[in-house]
């Protein structure tokens, strides 16, 4: 089934083969499958160095001394670096510059880069890594909110002057939004039933494929040149260059392939290192981190404590919400107030609740630091409000989906924050969407042959019974999720179009400094440029800093803010066109003056469809250009005290419907299928968008039954830094997940287009626990599930 | 030390290899073949899949000595590898041409079906993925869905829950049998 009511007159411009809403293919899938697609670790340089990291082996202590005499001696060594060998800046951040580029005399988390060794293999880097002497004063550690804000606790950033300091509680505290509106206590008064829980979800890491890697490649005018997977160039640059001590137009960077980021490109890893070194040694420095650097190596998601109480009448309605969301933000602050401002703002659900009271908080610790990871606080706050969900329909002896249903909002709802929503909120009908599929047939191990395909049972081929002790269950949830930066951010995207005739062949040029990560903005953007210049052929450039910020690969924004950037430059470079044609041509027909004209086909056009001329022939030999850019309309910050405001710019859904077959006395479980329904406004491609609902969906998946990173809450150091312990979904831990996507235009969106990437990430969880809580009747408060919550051992 | 083997049917030589280095990284950084994707290099996730004498093995666990004298098949030899088992122009091959220069790479079947299934985003899996499901259509032409997940159980990918990847095998499947 697919619903599309998207209004006439979105869709400007042509209906060009190739355009939006076609599942064009991927215009770098050829060379990813030949093996040709050159990532940031693929890269080589003539005389290039390898650099390591040497990262520190406590969570919290004093650096005594570090002496580097034997690493510096060892044959194949060009440099080693430390704190006191930094040019300029010493420290950095996305928005608080907390975190040292190299450890200034104390480690706050384990694996904090303490020294940087460049050598002309990476093992004798390593090597002389690990020669390095490092005395170390052990400190206590705080590892959460108690250890954190108990009296005497050390300070982990004494003397803040952030922006945050002055309204947060304690210094270990980064950030702490309340949302507060109408009077929860007055309606707890009026209300029939209610229902606390505590909720508590594990620290995920993104564990994309392709490993932070880069190449710095030091130039003849005292600059460099860096080629780098990362998620935002531009905000790479401003926290690059101050520690370089070098003007940004001296650090030039390219995008080089990029093995998926899911938020953990989002803050810097080895940027700054390799630039670093390549500079001090004159030679260009490759670092590639291994798997378990890269567990060191860049921010997980937060790991979080929510406790909530939920009140309704006797027919099923929400009468009030509290809530106190804690998330551990480890040593630096990352993205932790943005983080918080989402989990807090976002905290209800796609619920109407007229009054409320909410408080999230960012803690400073010493685990490791936590940022941006897919879902950003709302994956946190999903998970524990659809539990709440749950627990009420129980209560209150209704369906949960009628339950959701009877408190689902709609367009014109008010959100906690006071903002209206003001496009399609289809919360209900993304409910019923999933509970009207199929469910899948039960017992799919047993076989005509009588012996049972155990491939189809919680634990597979191993581990696995015959089926004796399996039992089903069904759970929903459904999530909401901001798209776009929000709370103020000036968040813009730049876009450079440049149409011109090759071999006779009109054909566009797009230019942005978007990182594609793998979610497939440049098969939309040549999509985009297809649709409003009416050209077959469209060349997507490289992305790099000689062209504006593009802003971030995160937030589900690209398609949007550069997707909109490209169709805004697409439509000033039509216009120019036109403006050329009616130079040209303009006294040969009245149409060029007076019809409403169109690029079609390499052609223009009357809207009735007449031909005026072919863009060859207005063009030239010319080419023409237009670069801007384009803003989504403006947010404005959460009030620090009662949290009002109109803090995000669209709102995306998704629902999921998980069935699991859980093995009561092994502990184990199978997501038999997760079916998932999203709106998606416009879907610009099909096949892309699927595929983001499923990739997303599977993180989800992954979040509910098996991936943690382990953090011994004695010492805070990190116990399973590798894929053989941290686990992610396998194809075989993957189900059936089949999709249902609603096209309802937010007006306000170029195309009418909704965010899409990572809604699909916050239902999943809650609807593997509901299900499995369904299977069991276990209260199951934490994820990841784990087979001793099950079984009870 | 020296090592000494075939790589994709061509012969290949690496000189002043360490003894530690593996197999993968003497593909990548000493023969040029950076296909072979080095994501966890701990033999857990499948993107560094290759075939030694046929065989699909984790090239981050082998070391580069092992592979002396021996033949090793990597996913930039995958469409010479499809065309020589296909002794010829398959119907599939013929139906790849594309007008668009860009398209006109000769590629394996299993691979003009990663594309078309929407089963490659961010591609780093791809490469090891690519090399497993060929092997398993080499010798299961007609895999059910268990068989898949069962054969690509070794090849982790983050980006698309794997529904496309199964997609693209099916398809894979499905026009060899159509070509036959």
């Amino acid at each position: 089934m697919r619903i599309t009511r998207t209004p006439a007159g979105l869709t400007q411009g042509s209906r060009t083969k190739g355009g939006i809403g076609e599942s064009t293919l991927r215009p770098d899938g050829t060379l990813k499958v030949t093996g040709e697609f050159a990532y940031a670790s693929d890269l080589w340089h003539e005389d290039m160095l390898w650099g390591f990291t040497l990262r520190s082996p406590h969570a919290h202590a004093r650096i005594r001394s570090v002496d580097v005499s034997q690493a510096l001696a060892t044959p194949g060594v060009h440099a080693v670096m430390t704190h006191d060998d930094l040019p300029a800046a010493t420290r950095y951040g996305l928005e608080i510059q907390d975190t040292p580029v190299l450890a200034d005399g104390v480690v706050r988390h384990h694996g904090e880069p303490v020294a940087l060794v460049a050598a002309d293999h990476p093992e004798t880097a390593r090597r002389a890594a690990a020669k390095i002497l490092v005395d170390y004063e052990q400190l206590p550690v705080v590892t959460d909110e108690e250890s954190a804000t108990a009296p005497g606790a050390p300070v982990l950033h004494p003397g803040r002057s952030d922006h945050h300091a002055g309204h947060v509680p304690h210094p270990n505290i980064v950030h702490r939004q309340p949302i507060v509106r109408g009077d929860a206590a007055a309606a707890k008064a009026r209300t029939d039933v209610i229902v606390t829980g505590e909720y508590e979800m594990g620290m995920q890491d993104q564990a994309f494929l392709g490993p932070e890697s880069g190449l710095a490649v030091p130039a003849d005018d005292g600059g460099v040149d860096l080629y780098i997977a990362t998620q935002w160039l531009h905000a790479d640059l401003r926290q690059i260059a101050p520690v370089l001590g070098l003007p940004e137009e001296k650090v030039r960077m390219t995008l080089s392939g990029v093995g998926g980021a899911f938020g953990g490109r989002e803050d810097l890893s080895m940027q700054a290192h390799a630039c670093l070194l390549a500079l001090h040694t004159g030679k260009p420095v490759k670092i590639v981190y291994n798997r378990f650097e890269s567990f060191f190596g860049h921010v997980h998601r937060h790991p979080a404590k929510l406790r909530y109480e939920h009140g309704a009448t006797r027919d099923g309605k929400l009468s009030y919400v509290k809530a106190r969301i804690v998330l551990d933000g480890g040593a630096y602050a990352s993205s932790s107030p943005a983080v918080v401002g989402n989990a807090a703002s976002l905290s209800v659900g796609p619920y109407v609740v007229d009054d409320v009271d909410i408080e999230a908080v960012a803690l400073y610790t010493n685990n490791p630091p936590c940022g941006a990871m897919r879902g950003f606080g709302a994956v946190q706050a999903c998970f524990a409000y659809e539990a709440q969900m749950d627990k009420l329909a129980a209560e209150l002896d209704l369906d949960p989906v009628e339950f959701r249903r009877r408190n689902a909002m709609s367009q014109g709802a008010v959100m906690p924050t006071g903002q209206v929503v003001d496009s399609p909120a289809p919360v209900a009908e993304l409910l019923r969407c999933v509970k009207a599929m199929p469910l899948p047939p039960e017992r799919q191990w047993e076989t005509a042959g009588g012996s049972p395909d155990v491939r189809a049972l919680p634990g597979g081929l191993s581990n696995t019974t015959h089926g004796e002790g399996v039992v089903r269950g069904v759970g929903y949830a459904v999530g909401i999720k901001n798209v776009g930066f929000s709370e103020g951010f000036d968040d813009y995207s730049t876009a450079r179009v440049r149409l011109e005739t090759v071999a006779g062949e009109p054909v566009a040029t797009v230019h942005t400094a978007m990182a594609e990560v793998g979610q497939g903005g440049v098969t939309v953007h040549a999509q985009i440029a297809r649709t409003e210049l009416g050209v077959a052929r469209v060349t997507i450039q490289p992305a790099d800093t000689r062209v504006g910020s593009a802003g971030s690969t995160s937030a589900s924004r690209q398609t949007y803010v550069t997707g909109g950037a490209v169709k805004h430059a697409c439509e000033a470079v039509r216009e120019k066109v036109f403006g050329l044609g009616r130079e040209r041509f303009g006294s040969h027909h009245p149409a060029w003056a007076t019809a409403e004209l169109l690029l079609e086909g390499g052609k223009v056009t009357t809207d009735g469809g007449e031909v005026l001329a072919s863009l060859a022939d207005v063009l030239d030999g010319e080419s023409v250009e237009a670069e801007l850019e384009w803003r989504h309309r403006p947010t404005e910050p959460f009030d620090l005290r009662t949290g009002q405001g109109f803090g995000h710019v669209q709102y995306s859904f998704a629902a999921h419907r998980a069935v699991v077959e859980v093995d009561t006395e092994l502990g184990l479980v199978k997501v038999v299928e997760l079916a998932c329904a999203q709106d998606v406004g416009k879907a610009l491609n099909p096949l892309s968008v699927t595929g983001q609902i499923q990739g997303g969906t599977t993180q989800g998946l992954g979040l509910a039954v098996m991936e943690e990173i382990v953090v011994d809450p004695a010492t805070a150091k990190v116990r399973n830094p590798s894929f053989t312990d941290y686990l992610i979904p396998t194809i075989l831990d993957t189900p059936a997940i089949p999709v249902d996507i609603l096209e309802l235009a937010d007006e306000h969106a170029p195309y009418g287009l909704r965010g899409i990437g990572e809604a699909p990430t916050l239902s999943s969880t809650p609807a593997v626990v509901a299900a499995i809580r369904q299977a069991t009747g276990l209260p199951l408060r934490r994820v990841p599930v784990r087979p001793e919550h099950l079984t009870g051992t | 030390m020296r090592v000494t083997f075939t790589v994709n049917g061509r012969p290949q030589e690496a000189d002043d290899v360490w003894e530690g280095e593996s197999l993968l990284y003497v593909l990548r950084e000493r023969l040029g073949l950076p296909g072979s994707k080095n994501a966890c290099e701990q033999g857990e996730c499948g993107s560094c899949t290759v075939r030694l004498d046929g065989v699909p093995v984790c090239a981050c666990l082998v070391a580069a000595g092992q592979a002396e004298g021996r033949e090793v098949g990597t996913v930039e030899g995958l469409a010479d590898h499809a065309a020589r088992r296909a002794g010829g122009t398959s119907a599939d091959r013929a139906r790849q041409w594309r007008p668009d220069p860009a398209d006109t790479v000769e590629l394996a079947p299993v691979q003009r079906a990663f594309i078309d299934a929407g089963a490659v985003q961010c591609g780093f899996c791809t490469p090891g993925l690519l090399v497993a499901a060929d092997e398993l259509l080499e010798h299961n032409p007609d895999p059910s869905d268990a068989d898949i997940r069962e054969a690509l159980s070794g090849n982790l990918c983050r980006c698309t829950g794997y529904e496309k990847i199964l997609d693209a095998v099916r398809l894979a499947a499905a026009r060899a049998a159509e070509g036959d």
